[in-house]
């Protein structure tokens, strides 16, 4: 176990690493001058020189990549060039926004995605499985940022209900806050749930196959017990997978829904970055989605081990 | 006795006889049928986008600017006079080319260098998977948008791109397909037959781990689609004036109010199209699956 851990560290401090090569390496390559992305176009050659070696493009790359791998170990992203602040506190501010989105629709999404995987599952070539599996299957084919913009049409401009964009803190404008949370999180959620109800469904089917779910039920179980004791037991580890996956897709994931609704989270400040070449944003941005992602690996494999006895990592390595 | 010439007629028939089989499970179900009818109908608009397009999708026409639907128009025009519906059929293209060679690209990297990692080990094992995992530790649209802030947007470069990004995951499931047969008998006869690496990777393999990466490939077509959508809606897909889905639907939301219609109809093809697709792939998947198909 102890031993697994060091082997799994390891091996992601080593695709850390290379993921930071990466991307040091594209931003090096993104076309168009650094210095002038950060001051504008029009500044005297002397401010030009100063601020050109002040990020050190003079230097060999390779120095340029120790300076700021070394920045990095310490917190230190670089400036931000559209934003002009620190990269860290920069991001700071932002993922907050994201990670409390996430949570809340994960939070909505997933036991409704349970519900409705058991349901479809139990009720399996039933008219309640047709309907709900086809509801699923089609929201799952639904482009996220049309599912804002329809929101956004119909309960916000159509209708007036709810403010069209936005986010406050509830601790700024509680009302406010709520109302400008709704359509969000539907658009959030509702492709966690679709995702969710085909997962558990599938593997809940896998499961009520087996022979020992037949010897529960003809020991004289009731179907209830079966259900929730014996199928459900299993049939819920994959859906950690996804709990982790979700995780770290996070700001890929909100990239879209905080466009949409101009929330300023992780995703929106990443839409800009890429689309002002603000290179130290981006850098920071995809690194630590990146380490995100690793760490949420590493946990979903730890968290298989303690749900499920049967899965030893010490003996499959 | 049995001529070698009947022989070979007999694995003819045997080859057709599957073949007969497999067709008759893929649209045993009507969604299938329905999903493949779909597809069919979204390539034959795209083939045939200079017939149907009833007129041309990049002219300007500002005195036509953001009208409502209507006779002449049938979903109305855009801010800058250009027919909505003839840019939808045109929009077809891109998601369709996108798609398609996305899928492709990332599918004959992927097979080559999984095959690669399994059959070869060591090092190259190594540093194939690091890489991959490097590059999946990366969410897929992140990673496109980098890259396509580097490599500059259009359609060429967004499929390699799109392709790339899913690369890892084809390479892992080649490996561990590979893994699988690699200790098969007829992989160590094809071996002392004095077959070089190659020919039995492309020879015996490959063939043999097929089902599984079809079934991969028509489910991500899709997602690629949906993907190149969301990279248009966000700015940094296909340049300006080609006509893509999501950036109609980009366009078109800060007319919400006035035309509808020019925001919200480019998101229903893309689901439309989308749906289509998985219906058809979840479609081949199952008639692939012998257990679903009853021959087992």
């Amino acid at each position: 176990m102890g031993k697994y851990l060091l082997k799994r560290l390891g091996q992601t401090i080593l695709v850390m690493f290379l993921v930071s090569i990466l991307v040091f390496l594209l931003m090096s390559f993104i076309p168009g001058d650094p210095v002038y992305a950060m001051l504008g176009e029009d500044i005297t050659p002397e401010e030009y020189q100063v601020a050109y070696e002040q990020l050190g493009l003079d230097k060999p790359l390779i120095t340029r990549y120790a300076g700021w791998l070394g920045g990095v170990f310490q917190g230190d992203f670089g400036v931000s060039y559209q934003y002009h602040v620190e990269v860290e506190e920069l991001i700071a501010s932002r993922v907050t926004v994201t990670l409390y989105l996430a949570v809340l629709s994960t939070v909505i999404g997933y036991p409704i995605g349970i519900l409705f995987g058991m349901l479809t599952a139990v009720y399996r070539g039933k008219k309640a499985d047709s309907i709900l599996t086809f509801i699923a299957n089609l929201c799952n084919c639904l482009p996220q940022f049309w599912i804002g913009i329809c929101l956004m049409y119909f309960l916000a401009l159509k209708s007036g209900l709810l403010p069209s964009y936005g986010f406050t803190w509830p601790w700024e404008d509680f009302g406010m806050h709520m109302k400008q949370l709704i359509m969000p999180l539907i658009c959030l959620s509702i492709g966690s749930i679709a995702g969710v109800t085909r997962q558990t469904r599938s593997s809940m089917l896998e499961v009520i196959r087996q022979d020992y779910v037949r010897t529960a039920r003809s020991k004289g179980l009731r179907e209830k017990k079966v259900i929730l004791i014996h199928v459900m037991k299993n049939g819920l580890i994959p859906i950690i997978t996804m709990l982790g996956n979700r995780l770290a897709f996070m700001v890929g994931g909100s990239m879209f829904v905080e466009s949409v609704f101009q929330i300023p989270g992780m995703g929106s400040l990443f839409v800009k970055a890429i689309g002002g070449k603000d290179i130290p944003v981006v850098q920071a941005c995809v690194l630590l989605t990146a380490l995100v992602s690793c760490l949420a690996y590493i946990v979903t494999d730890l968290l298989y081990m303690l749900v499920d006895p049967r899965i030893s990592l010490v003996e499959s390595e | 006795m049995e001529t070698i010439l009947e022989k070979a007629r007999t694995a003819k028939e045997r080859k057709q006889e599957s073949r007969r089989k497999f067709v008759k499970a893929l649209f045993r179900r009507k969604v299938v049928l329905f999903g493949a009818i779909g597809v069919l109908a979204f390539i034959l608009i795209a083939v045939l986008a200079p017939l149907l397009a009833p007129y041309d999708p990049n002219k300007t026409d500002f005195f036509a600017a953001l009208q409502s639907p209507s006779g002449a128009h049938l979903l109305g025009t855009d801010d800058l006079g250009r027919d909505v519906l003839s840019r939808i059929i045109y929009g077809s293209r891109v998601s369709l080319a996108v798609g398609v060679l996305a899928v492709a690209i990332a599918c004959v990297a992927g097979t080559f260098l999984g095959m690669c990692a399994a059959y070869l080990g060591g090092w190259a094992d190594a540093v194939i998977m690091r890489s991959c995992e490097a590059l999946m530790s990366i969410p897929n649209t992140v990673l496109a948008m980098a890259l396509i802030a580097v490599f500059g947007g259009g359609l060429r470069n967004l499929a390699i791109i799109l392709g790339l990004s899913t690369v890892p995951g084809y390479v892992r499931m080649m490996r561990a397909e590979v893994l699988k047969i690699k200790g098969s008998d007829f992989v160590m006869a094809g071996k002392l037959q004095g077959s070089k690496n190659l020919r039995l990777m492309y020879k015996h393999i490959l063939p043999n781990s097929l089902s599984p990466i079809i079934v991969m490939m028509t489910q991500q077509v899709g997602q690629t689609i949906l993907v190149e959508a969301g990279l248009s809606f966000l700015g940094v897909g296909v340049s300006v004036p080609t006509a893509s889905w999501g950036s109609m639907v980009s366009d078109g939301k800060a007319y919400l109010l006035t035309n509808p219609v020019f925001a919200i109809t480019p998101g229903i093809c893309v689901a439309i199209l989308v749906i289509c697709l998985n219906m058809f792939g979840d479609g081949i998947r199952d008639a692939l699956d012998p257990r679903l198909r009853g021959d087992i």
